[in-house]
């Protein structure tokens, strides 16, 4: 039996890992009182979850139907004037939920602050573009690579990978060398599914070595037309040598009969 | 005054030379290759010091064409991606034969470092290539060394295309 290993990550992964190596925690500092960050919290005090700080910037944890009314507080009421980028991570294989951030810019403070809500599997989120125009292909990305659908969206169609591409990326369960429809994809599109056979499948080892391809590998010992076909069989002999190099050490005269 | 026979095929020296049709053509032909100006990736900007001043691709006769229906090579300079493979063959199929690909950096021969999902593993999945060129990226000199390979190549080859073409897509 092959040893099960889990399919609801299978995203690459380093080939060493220390075994003493412990990840820094980013400690999560409360907000002071009297700060800039204290006025935002009460501000947001009736949709926040969860408030601290990490590493200067203020995360706010609130529920997903609460993301427009929070994000136009801040907008308005707060200075929040720029939200710099709006992404998800997938957490499904841990807590079979995303987390969706919403990365919030003060420029007259130069202060930031990250707004985080979750989100089921197939479940969507309210659009943001009526106020932040950045969202637009934000949302379309988010959707791309994770297939979170924004409600309201004015254009939401895939932006990077191609319309009619199956799957989502950025997903832990997809591939990183890509699945079926994604390694046969430009010979599908270009030529049509008949011609597979022809081209075959991707080369996905880069030290892959056929002894038996004269198109794409030299001989090592003996030279072979280019392109021959040697697949029946190779020679004997792999090398040959010069007749005159090849000494017959059982028929020299010069050998005393001891030594034989 | 004298009339003078003069025997043109046997004097010496005089404006007459005799060559076989093949070579005729295909000096012409590997004398004035003009790619397609169609960079994909960092190997472009390499393709582009090949053409500039420095490294100088005239002086092969070779000049850059902006259209694939005036162009005899496509040097297929960098990354291609899933996505972009179907416009890539799309401009080979544009042009005219007899025509000729140079697969220019480790990205174009087999997808190079990207081994990944959206990357085309090899262009030679999509379009038949004569020349591959490894380097990442491979240096102005390089190319020009892919091209005059290129060259030696044509000359190699029959003129007549018709006999010489195998009906092949890659």
């Amino acid at each position: 039996m092959r040893k099960y290993t889990p399919k609801d990550n299978v995203q690459g992964k380093s080939y060493y890992t220390d075994r003493f190596w412990v990840a820094p925690r980013i400690p999560r500092e409360a907000v002071e009182e009297d700060s800039h960050f204290a006025n935002v919290v009460s501000a947001l005090k009736k949709y926040a979850k969860e408030t601290y700080i990490e590493v200067g910037q203020l995360v706010v944890h609130i529920k997903p139907t609460d993301n427009i009314s929070v994000l136009s507080l801040l907008k308005e009421k707060c200075g929040y004037s720029q939200c710099s980028e709006l992404s998800a991570v997938d957490y499904l294989a841990r807590d079979s939920e995303f987390e969706i951030f919403y990365q919030m810019l003060n420029i007259t403070e130069a202060k930031r602050v990250r707004v985080v809500c979750r989100i089921k599997q197939g479940e969507a989120i309210e659009s943001i573009v009526p106020l932040f125009k950045m969202a637009n292909f934000a949302e379309r990305e988010m959707f791309d690579m994770f297939g979170i659908v924004s409600n309201n969206h004015p254009y939401l169609k895939r932006i990077l990978m191609p319309d009619d591409w199956s799957g989502h990326p950025l997903l832990k369960t997809y591939p990183l060398q890509g699945d079926e429809a994604a390694s046969w994809y430009e010979v599908d599109k270009i030529f049509g599914k008949e011609y597979r056979d022809i081209i075959g499948p991707e080369n996905r080892d880069p030290a892959k070595i056929d002894r038996y391809d004269t198109k794409r590998f030299s001989r090592v010992g003996y030279e072979v037309p280019f392109d021959a076909d040697i697949s029946d069989g190779e020679k004997e002999n792999p090398i040959e040598y010069s007749k005159t190099l090849m000494a017959n050490y059982q028929k020299s005269s010069k050998q005393l009969k001891e030594r034989r | 005054m004298a009339q003078h026979q003069v025997n043109y095929a046997s004097a010496a020296g005089l404006p007459v030379a005799l060559t076989s049709v093949d070579k005729l053509v295909n000096w012409g032909r590997s004398n004035s290759l003009w790619p397609l100006t169609y960079g994909l990736a960092c190997c472009a900007i390499e393709m582009m010091a090949s053409g500039a001043a420095r490294f100088d691709f005239d002086r092969f006769g070779t000049i850059f064409r902006a259209s694939p229906r005036q162009a005899d090579v496509m040097i297929l300079a960098g990354t291609l991606s899933k996505k972009h493979a179907e416009f890539t063959r799309r401009l080979y199929d544009q042009m005219a034969e007899p025509k000729w690909v140079i697969s220019m950096g480790s990205c174009a021969n087999t997808g190079g470092m990207f081994n990944t999902y959206a990357t085309v593993q090899g262009v030679d999945r999509i379009v038949p290539v004569d020349i591959y060129l490894p380097g990442c990226a491979p240096r102005p000199e390089t190319l020009q060394y892919a091209l005059m390979m290129l060259q030696k190549k044509i000359r190699r080859e029959s003129a007549n295309m018709n006999k010489n073409t195998k009906q092949r897509l890659v």
